[in-house]
């Protein structure tokens, strides 16, 4: 009995010591003061000090960073265009990974473990030597337009471009959503599919109606195990990306290092983690109780 | 299992609350940690100290002063020296994240060159905090071919070219790029526009964030040392970069004969003049061989190999006659008295100032 219960709490420990530990830590960093000494930054909040130190901190307590994040568009418009990266980007790995799983998932088992394994083996590389071997494909006097030359085709300019951004993206997580695919896809019944023929259903119906439902959650998973590192993905727009390329990674990057300015840096990260996670947590909850209600 | 992995967390959580007992790891005394700027040595140096000394060196780099000046800040960097510039240095002091130097301890102090020397005082009054490494300018680098084939005729010695409109769209199509350094970039721009590059005034900082913003359409990218290879490959045909890195840009174009043919520029209208300090970070593990080796960069005959190798002025007044001629003699590493009248120093800015800049200078990044 006492095994047990201490197996239910331990998914909350680890929440508490390596989510809202550091969130907490976070958020106080966000509401204190920058300042010119080591680290940089003059906390407001003196746990210390008791109930004193946190009445005094309530009373002085004027987020001025968090004002200054709403006054200034520059903040929402890279949030914006983070979310347009990581959306974007989702769906084009979505209308790769799929077929990708799905075809491996109808190979012969012997075969299907060599795929697997072609999909894994890029992360024996380093993922910024990858990235960095993206720059010299794409660059002008690079590989992809050598290639070009050598057929004739005139030459590109992909490098510190959108497209670039996309291309290093989609390259670097698709493995993230294909396997999560693959997993759901292969363990279907081909018995379903044989069922749905003996039904009258074209395969193409077939697949629409049983394959693809049944497939969802190995979408959801992809998609999300996608989505929230790219809205964060500081080196792919960095390296590849033009100066207009606006993310929230490089705000994060100017506000932590340029500007030294650690309460903004943090205040930026807090703002992200709410907006992007409690529409998550809400959307899972729906979810499992409409699960629980059918 | 469970219960394993319960304990691991308790462990983890433990060592999270006695970082003081368990920060500090425990060093080999004979490693000297030392942070520097990318392409910044030459690796036969380190290797010769080690033989001289028996001292290990662990050498890392950056490529940034934000980064430098973040890490620094934080504490517990387990570095024993890093290099920032000039106007860091101010913050440093008085962020008291950096150790005063015991100058009892190192040996030829008095060969340093004292105009170079007065250059640094405002930052470090009585150099009590800082040994100098290398120094050098901001100038225009670029490739003499391409930009004589869109630009016949026309003499590189005018920021005018890097900044008006018109001869930048000529050149866009073989690539510019800019530094993505917010305050030596405004520096420079408020420099030509005949602004004083110390300017605390936002007119003159809206002046200059207009000219950036015009040239910007042009720029393929702002980065700090991606332009060193981007020129020698011959990728691009234009950067506003540091001289030393412009120049190893030539020198590698030449091995590998390539045919690109770089050239360095200090334009008329003057340049930034930078140095590059040895300082010693706030509980530096083996300050003893940080000793050893800032007194082995005192030695004029190393400090000269230095400079043969990242092609840098040094501050050694003995280390000139053993320079290799083609550095002592360039009047782009060791600019001659006319040149060297119109170059500038740039000085600390405050917290606000220096956000107001950065906040302008993500305006010119990224338009917003």
């Amino acid at each position: 009995m006492k095994r047990r219960s201490l197996a239910a709490i331990a998914p909350y420990l680890w929440l508490l010591a390596f989510f809202l530990f550091p969130f907490l830590l976070v958020a106080k960093l966000s509401l204190s003061d920058q300042a010119l000494a080591m680290p940089p930054y003059a906390p407001r909040l003196d746990l210390a000090a008791g109930v004193a130190g946190i009445a005094s901190f309530l009373k002085a307590l004027d987020l001025e960073t968090y004002l200054r994040l709403a006054s200034d568009r520059l903040y929402l418009v890279s949030y914006l265009s983070s979310l347009k990266f990581a959306a974007v980007g989702t769906v084009i790995l979505l209308l790769i990974g799929y077929p990708m799983a799905y075809g491996m998932s109808r190979f012969p088992p012997a075969g299907r473990q060599a795929l697997l394994m072609a999909v894994i083996l890029p992360f024996w590389t380093s993922f910024l030597i990858r990235i960095y071997a993206w720059v010299a494909i794409l660059k002008p006097q690079g590989l992809l337009n050598a290639a070009l030359q050598g057929l004739g085709l005139p030459a590109l300019s992909i490098l510190n471009t959108e497209t670039a951004v996309y291309l290093g993206l989609v390259y670097a997580y698709l493995p993230f959503m294909v396997l999560p695919l693959y997993a759901v896809l292969e363990r279907q019944d081909p018995s379903l599919m044989e069922a749905a023929a003996d039904l009258g259903a074209s395969p193409l119906q077939a697949f629409w109606r049983v394959t693809f439902p049944i497939s969802m959650p190995g979408v959801a998973a992809g998609a999300l195990l996608c989505f929230i590192p790219m809205v964060g993905e500081f080196v792919i727009p960095d390296l590849l990306g033009g100066p207009g390329t606006l993310t929230l990674g490089r705000t994060l990057w100017t506000e932590f290092f340029a500007n030294r300015d650690w309460p903004a840096a943090s205040a930026v990260a807090i703002v992200m983690l709410v907006t992007l996670v409690a529409p998550l947590v809400f959307l899972q909850r729906r979810a499992s109780t409409l699960a629980a209600a059918s | 299992m469970r219960a394993g992995g319960l304990a691991f967390v308790a462990a983890l959580l433990l060592a999270a609350c006695s970082q003081d007992g368990g920060r500090k790891p425990a060093r080999a005394s004979d490693t000297l940690h030392i942070y520097n700027w990318s392409d910044y040595i030459d690796p036969a140096l380190l290797a010769d100290f080690t033989k001289r000394t028996g001292v290990k060196v662990v050498y890392d780099t950056f490529d940034s002063n934000e980064v430098l000046e973040t890490k620094v800040l934080q504490g517990d960097t387990g570095y024993d020296l890093v290099v920032p510039s000039n106007n860091n240095v101010a913050r440093y002091i008085q962020a008291g994240a950096i150790e005063p130097l015991d100058r009892a301890r190192l040996a030829g102090l008095d060969k340093l060159d004292a105009t170079i020397m007065a250059h640094m005082a405002p930052f470090d009054p009585g150099a009590k905090y800082t040994v100098p490494y290398m120094w050098g300018t901001v100038g225009i680098g670029y490739n003499v071919d391409a930009v004589a084939k869109r630009l016949p005729g026309v003499k590189i010695d005018s920021w005018a070219i890097a900044f008006d409109p018109k001869s930048l769209a000529k050149l866009k199509d073989c690539g510019v790029y800019f530094l993505d350094a917010s305050e030596d970039m405004f520096a420079t721009a408020l420099n030509f526009l005949g602004k004083d590059p110390n300017s605390k005034s936002a007119a003159d900082y809206q002046a200059a964030t207009d000219l950036l913003l015009a040239a910007r359409p042009y720029v393929r990218k702002f980065h700090s040392s991606e332009y060193v290879d981007a020129l020698a490959n011959g990728d691009i045909c234009l950067a506003i970069g540091y001289s030393g890195d412009v120049l190893q840009a030539k020198a590698r174009a030449d091995e590998a004969k390539n045919g690109v043919k770089i050239a360095y520029a200090i334009p008329k209208e003057g340049g930034q003049i930078w140095f590059d300090v040895f300082v010693t970070p706030k509980g530096a593990p083996n300050p003893d061989a940080a000793y050893k080796f800032l007194n082995f960069m005192l030695e004029p005959a190393t400090i000269a190999r230095a400079s043969n190798f990242t092609k840098y002025a040094n501050a050694n007044a003995a280390a000139t006659p053993l320079l290799d001629a083609e550095v002592r003699d360039n009047p782009n590493i060791y600019p001659p008295p006319e040149i060297a009248g119109r170059l500038f120093v740039t000085t600390a800015k405050d917290q606000a100032l220096l956000r107001d800049v950065n906040r302008r200078w993500t305006q010119v990044l990224t338009g917003q």
